[in-house]
């Protein structure tokens, strides 16, 4: 019994026991159920894994008091219908808005965050971290933390890029094929179903093999195997919107396509597209650290987080969890994303489970 | 009967139609290259001997339709022509990798299936519960890890620190059943952790959405206890939606099973795709993109058929 151990057990009774006296029910709940499972842990792993735990814990209570505040900030900025509707959000979302306006902060600043240059070599090869370099050097000894700042930069900006182009083309076509009917509608459907049957990062593999792995042709081949995925929902959710009343009047009005098309369907299907462009950005993100985790993305010295992984991956095999940050960095990304959209979504599409 | 079995027949056609028109996509593809191939692959500084010599041996001197019609003919005896940088038979590097990864797939499937079903309708039981929460904020975290993340921090937990599993998937002939499932254990966890997660939060979705119709409310009504509304009422019209989930996430291990591989230096078919793109070897490429679409191709239209033969609304379209 250390005293790290009793401190921690006295800290969770004393917090249930007030949570139970001031009626907080769910708050009772949560701490008195971690100390159950700390009791269990304790018993089978020791002192060790109760620090795992209180860590585990601990790191959650701060993600979720950084996005609680961070709720507060943003419905104090917002205006009053903002406000709103910011209140409504859990603090799942909440935390996914905070880490997008982090990355994207880290992304835009970049150089004047990292210490030193992306492709700048400062020491020896996987030198340990010191006071210079937070995270140690890479494989040609290169400072990781600069790196992974420019990484985000670079892939988040490619993936972002792919994504708007995907969004142009499948929001255009679908738009297009559900306002002009016919063959082409016909036509674009079974051109749709067919890339569809391919599985995308095989399409990607079969693209970049023949193009060669250049940033343009990444974006290209990117847009090409997801514009379908958006071509699809444009189309149902357009498809719902065009045979309204308004557009019929729109259309004896005698507005041209580009008219209907930009101000009453568009309007209209915007909030499932916006929910869509955050779905398709985590496909997008993942598709592409994939393709440059085997080597295929973006081409070095050019810092980027797959590329970051595969070449530091040796260092895994001495129990170094360095190469695992960029990976991560991926996943928080990803699942932050995540969390707003499926936010966006509940509120929406009315999607409330009785 | 027989209407199943034209339904059926139509999608099965419906599927080779897509296959033929995939394969020509795959083929004409390589047709776009700057140059042809031949420049491709002995680059710029080749002299014109050389170049005729090797379309010749190619076969490039004839018109593309002919060599697309030779090149799908030989596919449907499985000879897809030889590798342009070892020149080995295709079909001969390919054939015992594929088995590799089927039975890599066919592990995860076995673990992930029974398990995401179970917890997928128990999450739909204590739906909008403190353990419904968690486990969609876990399954959403899932999803979103690339799989190398999951990949490597099983490596470092599992082979390097505790020990427990080795960390390289090497395969040899003369091993035994219980060995070969050991060896491939933590690559077929981490397919198993993505597809699990997905299984689950589709038949979350499915069950319910059933849950929500005015039968099951019915049943309540009449005072049947929760488990039983489940098990008695609502599973045999799930079955069809979950058949479609299974039939869906299992095409979905295919394009996992590349970066899968190649974490774990497993002897598939994802990882000599990976090098041939990387050396540009276009017959081997053409002919992985063929058989990954193809198996793809084949599962989703699985989960037609099952959803067809489970849904008996499906055989009576209006």
């Amino acid at each position: 019994m250390s005293v790290f151990v009793i401190a921690y057990y006295s800290l969770l009774l004393i917090g249930s026991s007030l949570a139970a006296y001031f009626n907080k029910r769910s708050i009772f709940i949560l701490l008195f159920s971690l100390t159950m499972v700390s009791f269990v842990l304790g018993i089978i792993g020791g002192s060790g894994a109760l620090v795992m735990v209180a860590t585990f814990a601990g790191l959650l209570a701060l993600a979720g008091m950084v996005s609680y505040s961070f709720r507060e900030a943003l419905i104090m900025m917002a205006g009053p219908e903002l406000a709103k509707e910011l209140r409504t959000a859990p603090l799942t979302a909440a935390f996914g808005m905070f880490v997008i306006f982090t990355y994207a902060i880290t992304g835009i600043f970049a150089p004047w965050i990292a210490p030193y240059g992306e492709a700048e070599v400062i020491s020896n090869a996987f030198e340990p971290a010191n006071a210079d370099m937070l995270l140690g050097a890479d494989q040609l000894g290169r400072d990781m933390f600069s790196r992974l700042v420019y990484g985000t930069r670079n892939s988040v900006g490619l993936a972002l890029t792919a994504t708007v182009l995907a969004f142009v083309l499948g929001a255009g076509a679908g738009m297009l094929a559900a306002t002009k009917g016919g063959w082409f509608d016909q036509f674009m459907g079974r051109f749709a179903d067919v890339i569809m049957s391919i599985p995308s990062l095989i399409f990607a593999l079969l693209m970049l093999s023949i193009f060669g792995s250049s940033m343009p042709v990444i974006i290209v081949a990117v847009a090409i195997i997801y514009a379908p995925r958006v071509f699809r929902l444009t189309r149902a959710v357009a498809g719902n919107v065009v045979v309204m009343d308004y557009i019929e009047a729109a259309k004896l009005r005698g507005e041209g396509t580009g008219y209907l098309i930009r101000r009453e369907i568009l309007p209209n299907s915007m909030a499932p597209l916006v929910a869509e462009f955050g779905l398709e950005f985590c496909f997008v993100f993942l598709l592409v650290a994939g393709l440059s985790f085997l080597g295929l993305g973006i081409q070095p010295p050019t810092a980027d987080w797959g590329s970051m992984v595969r070449e530091n991956a040796t260092l895994i095999s001495f129990g170094d969890i360095t190469p695992l940050i960029p990976a991560a960095a991926i996943a928080l990304l990803t699942v932050a994303v995540n969390f707003v959209v499926d936010w966006m979504l509940f509120r929406s599409s009315g999607l409330k489970e009785q | 009967m027989g209407d199943i079995l034209k339904l059926v027949g139509q999608r099965l056609g419906l599927g080779l139609v897509i296959l033929l028109v995939i394969s020509i996509i795959i083929f004409f593809m390589v047709e776009l290259l700057p140059g042809d191939i031949a420049q491709a692959v002995l680059g710029q500084g080749a002299t014109e001997e050389n170049l005729t010599a090797l379309r010749k041996e190619m076969g490039l001197d004839k018109p593309a339709p002919v060599r697309y019609l030779q090149w799908l003919s030989g596919a449907v005896f499985l000879d897809f022509g030889n590798s342009i940088v070892t020149g080995e038979q295709v079909s001969s590097v390919i054939g015992q990798r594929f088995m590799n990864t089927l039975f890599l797939a066919a592990y995860a499937a076995v673990i992930s299936v029974p398990v995401a079903i179970s917890l997928g309708i128990l999450v739909a039981l204590l739906r909008n519960s403190i353990f419904d929460r968690v486990a969609n904020v876990l399954t959403l975290t899932s999803i979103s890890s690339p799989e190398f993340f999951l990949g490597y921090i099983l490596i470092l937990y599992f082979a390097v620190k505790w020990n427990m599993f080795p960390a390289i998937a090497s395969l040899s002939k003369d091993m035994s059943f219980g060995e070969l499932l050991n060896r491939t254990f933590l690559p077929a966890l981490t397919l198993v952790l993505v597809v699990v997660a997905h299984m689950m939060r589709m038949t979350r979705a499915a069950i319910i959405n059933l849950l929500a119709s005015p039968y099951i409310e019915m049943a309540r009504l009449k005072g049947v206890p929760p488990l039983k509304v489940i098990v008695r009422h609502a599973l045999p019209n799930a079955w069809a939606p979950i058949i479609n989930v299974v039939a869906l996430n299992l095409a979905y291990l295919i394009t996992g099973v590349v970066l899968v591989e190649v974490v774990f230096v497993y002897p598939g078919i994802g990882q000599v795709l990976v090098d041939a793109v990387s050396k540009r070897d276009f017959p081997v490429v053409q002919a992985c993109c063929l058989i990954f679409a193809a198996t793809f191709i084949l599962l989703n239209l699985a989960a037609d058929v099952g959803a067809i033969l489970t849904n008996p609304r499906l055989r009576h379209p209006k």
